[in-house]
């Protein structure tokens, strides 16, 4: 059972709107009803859950009906027919009173163009969700300043909204649906009227409050990378209907039609493939506490490398090169540790791969390690090894297109 | 070709009708709510005949200044105050200052209520606008008429007429101001689960406020010039002495207190556009 669950949901804009969903429901296009009964089709038959905690990011180009789908789920829009269950509690069948008050205990919404209240400063933004559920002043004050300090806008309270960048903005707008303390938040749109750079900032910035908050997320965007950086999992949707629902490798492996496919064309690949993916397995490791130069030494003669991280217990601490091993080893040392060179460069297995061209960049040209959460080295990733997978990916990918143009 | 003499729809007729049928229906109504009106108004006049002149001068003086910004904008309409009593028309000042006073104050206290009606249903909007078109472009000596019927002459008919020509535009741009404000600030608030009367005060009215400002300037102004007018029919103050001038046909007394209305308008208008135009800090 998930946290959302949306059942056949159809919203239809117009004077007769079940006549147009049985026209739906005969197989008429959204095109052919607008053309037959000037009745526009918002949502269609759209059925699909999101789990505790999750990310679902719903997808689609503009009309796609994505964000009077997010607005059918706290009933901004009123959808025409279905059911959303929340926490298995039916969100259709509340009255007007139920509804504000089922609103202000699930719901945090975060909207593309902001919608902050330009008469009140940041604080008062902030503040605005809970005053209206009559917390007291102290509560809230203290909510919502924590909630500014998530979002890295602490010293900004007692500006004006007008004063602010757009990202700037936009984190009132966040730290005001995180200070409810909802369970749910509802982004529509939420990083898409922002530059390119400072987009990514927020949603490096949304995955680590995730981290944290654990919110059950709906995020709707147009933006396939955004998509897949954000979403555990992604919905699919054209003129009203969810076309495909999977993660991002599902839906990148096998779109499931042409739309979808073609979507799936734009997508950098250097975002979808991760570390993990990339790197060169590895068993070779030099043991800080047991192994001397010479001992390090002869490890990477053995695999034919240059160099070799040291873990001291298991977990990745630095690393050495074969030059340094054999001037200590000239000398007579007899340890590693002070010849072990501890600025590198660890990431987990799902970091993408755009990231690393960053990390390969630097001088000493020393190899990235892919560890787990525990520090073990599970895999080395050169500048090489890179290239060659992209490259490799490319042309799969390319073929592929080939086949199905065929 | 001369119109036919013998179609003649009797609406003259009608209306003394309907007039004398409201009267004798609702003839104690209009007592009670003359008598009370009255009791606000002579209260009012009370209050500014009352008022030393020194402090309002410097009073308007120093909120003349606050509000533009300038001191000596503040000067000039203290000094325009003053010239106003050594003209030798202090107290018949005060008088149409207090007639315009309550007339705005009522003005408001009906205006600001419709306008907000009428920005939440359209259909009482399509009503009501018809309705406001009607009383601006009406002659304003028209409405001396049903005043004085359902009220007699003196203070409260002309208050009445005031308000009548008054009120349109702060009910105009109460709508106007809340209908203009951004439907996806409400989204949100309506998102963050707030009721109708939340909206209203924490979104649309404080969003609305400088719209609004503009038609409380603009009511003032008309009520000004209306009481002018009013006091054809009894209300003591500036525009009698304009009007007994005319009669008389004595120029420099009616230059004189024309200029005393002039420069009071100016005064009220300069510090109500300059709170309306006010950027909230």
């Amino acid at each position: 059972m998930g946290k959302i669950v949306v059942e056949k949901l159809y919203k239809i804009f117009g004077p007769d709107p079940h006549k147009a969903m049985d026209m739906l429901r005969e197989g008429y296009s959204k095109d052919a009803i607008m053309e037959k009964m000037r009745h526009g089709v918002g949502v269609a038959d759209a059925s699909f859950h999101v789990e505790q905690g999750e990310i679902l990011v719903i997808m689609g180009l503009s009309g796609s009906g994505k964000s009077t789908l997010v607005r059918c789920i706290n009933r901004l829009i009123e959808p025409t027919a279905g059911k959303i269950f929340v926490d298995g509690e039916d969100v259709t069948g509340l009255d007007k009173r139920g509804l504000r008050r089922f609103r202000q205990k699930h719901f945090g919404m975060v909207f593309q163009n902001f919608a902050l209240l330009p008469h009140r400063t940041v604080l008062r933004n902030v503040e605005y969700g809970l005053e209206v559920q009559g917390v007291s002043v102290a509560v809230r004050r203290e909510r919502s300043m924590q909630a500014l300090e998530q979002v890295g806008l602490k010293g900004w309270e007692d500006s004006m909204p007008d004063q602010l960048s757009g990202g700037m903005q936009q984190r009132v707008g966040l730290a005001r649906a995180l200070a409810l303390e909802a369970d749910i938040m509802l982004m529509d749109e939420a990083f898409s009227a922002l530059d390119p750079l400072i987009r990514r900032d927020m949603q490096d910035e949304l995955l680590n409050l995730q981290e944290q908050v654990k919110k059950t997320i709906v995020f709707i965007s147009h933006d396939l990378d955004e998509a897949i950086k954000l979403g555990d999992r992604i919905a699919l949707m054209k003129d009203g209907r969810i076309v495909q629902q999977g993660t991002a490798e599902d839906i990148l492996a096998n779109p499931a039609n042409d739309y979808v496919a073609k979507f799936v064309e734009d997508v950098d690949l250097a975002k979808v493939i991760t570390a993990g993916a990339v790197m060169k397995k590895s068993e070779t490791i030099a043991h800080l506490r047991t192994d001397g130069p010479k001992a390090a030494l002869r490890k990477m003669q053995k695999a034919g490398i240059s160099s070799v991280f040291v873990s001291d217990h298991g977990r990745v601490v630095g690393i050495v090169t074969a030059r340094d091993c054999r001037k200590a080893a000239d000398r007579g040392e007899k340890s590693l540790a002070p010849i072990v060179d501890r600025n590198i460069q660890k990431v987990l297995p799902d970091v993408q791969a755009s990231e690393l061209f960053a990390m390969l960049g630097g001088s000493k040209n020393y190899p990235v390690a892919v560890v787990n959460e525990d520090d073990h080295l599970l895999g080395v990733i050169v500048v090489g090894s890179l290239l060659a997978k992209l490259g490799e990916t490319y042309q799969g990918e390319n073929g592929g297109k080939a086949e199905r143009q065929d | 070709m001369e119109f036919p003499k013998n179609i003649d729809i009797p609406l003259d007729r009608w209306v003394d009708h309907a007039m004398d049928w409201v009267l004798a229906t609702f003839g104690g109504f209009f007592d009670t709510l003359g008598t009370a009106i009255l009791y606000f108004m002579i209260y009012t006049e009370k209050f500014f005949l009352w008022l030393p002149w020194p402090v309002l001068v410097a009073g308007v003086g120093v909120l003349a200044w606050r509000v533009m910004g300038r001191w000596w904008s503040g000067l000039l309409m203290a000094a325009m105050l003053f010239f106003i009593g050594a003209l030798g028309f202090w107290e018949l000042g005060m008088m149409t200052l207090s007639l315009v006073a309550a007339s705005v104050i009522i003005s408001l206290a009906i205006g600001i209520p419709l306008g907000i009606a009428m920005a939440s249903s359209d259909r009482f909007e399509s009503v009501l606008k018809p309705i406001l078109d009607g009383m601006q472009t009406m002659p304003s000596f028209v409405y001396l008429i049903p005043a004085l019927m359902l009220f007699g002459l003196g203070k409260v008919p002309a208050l009445f007429a005031t308000i009548i020509y008054a009120v349109p535009p702060v009910i105009r741009l109460t709508n106007v101001g809340i209908r203009e404000v951004s439907p996806s600030v409400i989204e949100a608030a309506h998102a963050f689960g707030s009721n109708y009367w939340q909206i209203l005060f924490k979104v649309q009215l404080p969003l609305a406020r400088p719209t609004i400002m503009v038609g409380i300037n603009q009511t003032t102004m008309m009520a000004l010039a209306m009481v002018v007018i009013a006091s054809m029919i009894g209300a003591k103050g500036l525009g009698l002495e304009v009007l007994l001038a005319i009669n008389r046909i004595e120029i420099g007394r009616g230059f004189e207190a024309g200029l005393c209305i002039v420069f009071m308008a100016i005064i009220i208008d300069r510090i109500t556009y300059a709170l309306a135009s006010r950027k909230k800090s």
